[in-house]
C-alpha cells in the first residue's frame, strides 16, 4: 500500500490535453443554457402573472354561491352551478363514449390488425393526423351529424359529448397504443406458451398491464376536452341555462362557455365571476394533470 | 425420406442423423426432415431428431445456428413470428403437430416452454401459477393444492409459501426462473422446452436449476438449448450438436444438425470433426 502511494507520489503529473482554451469550449453551451432558462422564465412568469391576476380579480367571488347559484342578470346573485354540472355531464358522457371505443380500437390496431394491409395503414395514418385537427372542425362534424339524424335542438349533452369524443378519440387511441406497445413481448410469449389464446393474453395480461398508461392518457385527453369551448359554441351552448342538466338530451352550458359569456358582459361584477370560474377550471385541470402524473410515476416500469 | 437437396454431404448427414434418432428408446417426439424458414430465409435445414420419454436432450452449437428457432418450432411458438414457416414433420405421440386440424393452443399446453430471460407475469406468485390452469380451463379440484404442488416440484415452495400473495417481480432472478418452471408444469405438460434457462443466472442459481431438471425428468421430457457445454455434459442424456453452414453461392447461413448421440458419445467420442472442434473449444 505504502509503496504504491510512494510510487504514485513520485510519478510526474501529466495534465490531460484539451486542445482548446477552456473559455472557447464553454461559451456556446453557456449561451444556449441561458437562452433555455430565459424562455423557461418567460413561460413561468406569464403563468404566475395570469394566476395572480385571476386570484386578485376573482378571489373574492370564489365561494359557495359560485357553486350553488344559477346565472342571473345581476352579477351579485349569479353563480356557475349549471355550467359546473353541464361540464360534468358532458365530460362524463365523453369519457363513457371514448374510453371503451378508443381502447378497443387501439387493441385491434396493435394486437389483431394485419399491419401490412392497406386499409389498416390508412387508418393508422388517419388516427395520427386526426389528433392534429383543430377542435372547431369536430364541432362542425358533430353539427352536421346531428342535422343529418334530424335533431332540431343541437345544444344537448349527447351532442356536446359527441363533438368532444371525436376530438379526443385519436388522443386516447394513440396513448393506449403506446401503453400496449410498452408491455414486453416476453409477457405475451409467457402467456401464449401456457396454452392461452391470443384473446385471453390480450384481455388478461396486456390490458391490465397497460391500465396505468391508458388511465394517464385518458385523463389528459379528458382534461383537454374539459377546457374546450369552440366546438360546443358551434352547437349553440352559449345560452342562458337556468336549470340543472339532468340527462343526455338535456340542454347545457359548460364552464369555459360560462367564462366566455361573463367576460363579454360590461359589468365589472361579471368579470370577477369569470375570474372565479377560471380559477375553478384551472384548479380542476391541475388536479387532473396531477393525477395523471401520479399514476404514471406510481406504476412506472414494473418489469 | 431424404429431401431433394443438392449437396451430397447433407444427404449423408441426414441419413446418419436419422439412424441415430431411431436408436432413441421411447421417443415422445420426432423431428423429421424439418426445415424452418423466416420468409425466404431458411434458418434451419434437414433436421432429424427424436426426444426420448423422460430424457433430457441438449441442443448445443454456436450462436445463430438455429437452436432457438428449432426449439420454438417444437411447440408452434414460431407461428407467432410473422413469416415463420416449418416444412417437414414434427410428431408428438405420433401425430404431426403441424397437421391439419391441430390446434396450436393445445400443442403449447402439452409442450411447455421456459424462456431465456425469466418472464414472470406482473401478478402475485399465486396468480402466476394459477393463470395457466385458469385460461386453459383445466378441471382443478383445489387451486391451492395445484399451486403448492407446482411450486414444490419446482423446488420453490419453501421459499415462497409465506408470500404467495406478493408480486412475483420481487423475487430474485433464480427464483423467478423456478417460478416460470412451476408455471410451465402447472398445466401438466408432457414436454418442457427450455431456451438457455440459466443464461441470466449466477452459478448458484444455475446449479439449483440443474438439480431441479434432474428431478423433473422423472415426470417430464426436457429439451434444453444451452450455450454452456459443461451444462450439457452435466445434465443431458443426449446431445445434438448444430452448426451454421455457409452456402457457397449466396453466403446465407443455415443451421444444420451435425451430430446427435448420447451425451457421453458426443463429448468423448465425436464422429464429426466439427463436433470435436467445437467441444474442444477450437471454434464457436
Ligand atoms: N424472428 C426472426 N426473424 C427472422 N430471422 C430470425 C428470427 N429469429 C432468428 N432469426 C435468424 O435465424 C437464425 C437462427 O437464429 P436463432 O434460432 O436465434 O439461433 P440460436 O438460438 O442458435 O442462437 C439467425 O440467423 C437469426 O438471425
Ligand atoms: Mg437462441
Amino acid at each position: 500500500m505504502r509503496s504504491l502511494q510512494d510510487s504514485l507520489a513520485g510519478a510526474p503529473t501529466m495534465p490531460l490535453k484539451t486542445g482548446r482554451a477552456p473559455g472557447e469550449r464553454r461559451a456556446a453551451p453557456l449561451v444556449f443554457l441561458i437562452l433555455l432558462w430565459l424562455s423557461l422564465a418567460v413561460a413561468v412568469i406569464f403563468l404566475i402573472t395570469l394566476i395572480v391576476n385571476i386570484v386578485l380579480e376573482g378571489g373574492s367571488r370564489f365561494g359557495l354561491p359560485l357553486f350553488t347559484e344559477y346565472p342571473s342578470s345581476s352579477p351579485d346573485r349569479a353563480g356557475a352551478r349549471p355550467a359546473i354540472l353541464g361540464s360534468m355531464w358532458v365530460i362524463g358522457t365523453t369519457a363513457v363514449l371514448t374510453i371503451p371505443l378508443g381502447v378497443a380500437a387501439a387493441v385491434h390496431l396493435e394486437e389483431f390488425a394485419d399491419r401490412k394491409h392497406w386499409f389498416n395503414r390508412v387508418i393508422e395514418l388517419n388516427v395520427q393526423n386526426l389528433a392534429a385537427v383543430p377542435s372547431i372542425v369536430y364541432g362542425l362534424l358533430a353539427l352536421a351529424f346531428l342535422t343529418l339524424v334530424g335533431v332540431r335542438d343541437k345544444n344537448i349533452v349527447i351532442g356536446g359529448a359527441l363533438a368532444l369524443s371525436l376530438l379526443i378519440l385519436p388522443v386516447i387511441i394513440i396513448a393506449t397504443r403506446e401503453a400496449i406497445r410498452a408491455v414486453p413481448a416476453e409477457i405475451r410469449d409467457g402467456s401464449l406458451a401456457l396454452g392461452a389464446t391470443k384473446w385471453q393474453t390480450t384481455w388478461r395480461q396486456v390490458l391490465p398491464a397497460s391500465v396505468p398508461g391508458i388511465a394517464t392518457g385518458s385523463i389528459l385527453a379528458l382534461s383537454r376536452a374539459l377546457g374546450e369551448a369552440a366546438p360546443l359554441l358551434l352547437l349553440g351552448a352559449l345560452v342562458f341555462v337556468s336549470f340543472d342538466p339532468n340527462g343526455l338530451l338535456s340542454g347545457f352550458t359548460t364552464l369555459p362557455i360560462q367564462i366566455f359569456n361573463w367576460t363579454g358582459r360590461p359589468q365589472e361584477g361579471f368579470h370577477e365571476l369569470a375570474a372565479a370560474a377560471s380559477l375553478l377550471l384551472l384548479g380542476l385541470l391541475l388536479v387532473m394533470n396531477g393525477l395523471a402524473i401520479f399514476i404514471r410515476n406510481r406504476y412506472q416500469k414494473r418489469w | 425420406m431424404a429431401t431433394a437437396h443438392d449437396d451430397a454431404p447433407m444427404h449423408l448427414q441426414a441419413a446418419r442423423n436419422g439412424s441415430v434418432a431411431d436408436h432413441v428408446a421411447r421417443p415422445i417426439m420426432r423431428v423429421e426432415n424439418v426445415d424452418v424458414y423466416y420468409g425466404d430465409f431458411r434458418a434451419v435445414t434437414d433436421v432429424n431428431l427424436a426426444f426420448g420419454l423422460n430424457e433430457i436432450t441438449a441442443l448445443i452449437g454456436p450462436s445463430g445456428c438455429g437452436k432457438s428457432t428449432l426449439l420454438r418450432s417444437l411447440n408452434r411458438m414460431n407461428d407467432l413470428i410473422e413469416g415463420a414457416r416449418v416444412e417437414g414433420e414434427i410428431l408428438f405421440h405420433g401425430e404431426n403437430i403441424y397437421g391439419k386440424g391441430v390446434d396450436p393452443i393445445e400443442v403449447r399446453r402439452r409442450i411447455g416452454m421456459v424462456f431465456q430471460k425469466p418472464n414472470p407475469f406482473p401478478k402475485s406468485i399465486y396468480d402466476n401459477i394459477a393463470y395457466g390452469p385458469r385460461v386453459t380451463g383445466m378441471k382443478v379440484e383445489s387451486m391451492d393444492d395445484l399451486v403448492e404442488e407446482s411450486l414444490t416440484r419446482a423446488a420453490l415452495w419453501d421459499e415462497v409459501k409465506d408470500k404467495l400473495k406478493q408480486s412475483a417481480i420481487g423475487l430474485s432472478g433464480g427464483q423467478q426462473q423456478r417460478l416460470c418452471i412451476a408455471r410451465a408444469i402447472s398445466v401438466r405438460p408432457d414436454v418442457i422446452l427450455m431456451d438457455e434457462p440459466c443464461a441470466s443466472l449466477d452459478p448458484i442459481a444455475t446449479m439449483r436449476i440443474e438439480d431441479l431438471m434432474q428431478e423433473l425428468r422423472k415426470q417430464y421430457t426436457i429439451v434444453i438449448v444451452t450455450h454452456n457445454m459443461q451444462q450439457a455434459a452435466r445434465v443431458a442424456d443426449r446431445t445434438a450438436f448444430f452448426t451454421a453452414q455457409v452456402s457457397e453461392g449466396s453466403g446465407a447461413r443455415t443451421g444444420v444438425l451435425v451430430e446427435y448421440g448420447t451425451t457421453t458419445q458426443i463429448f468423448e467420442d465425436p464422429t464429426d470433426q466439427r463436433t470435436e472442434d467445437y467441444i474442444s473449444g477450437r471454434f464457436g
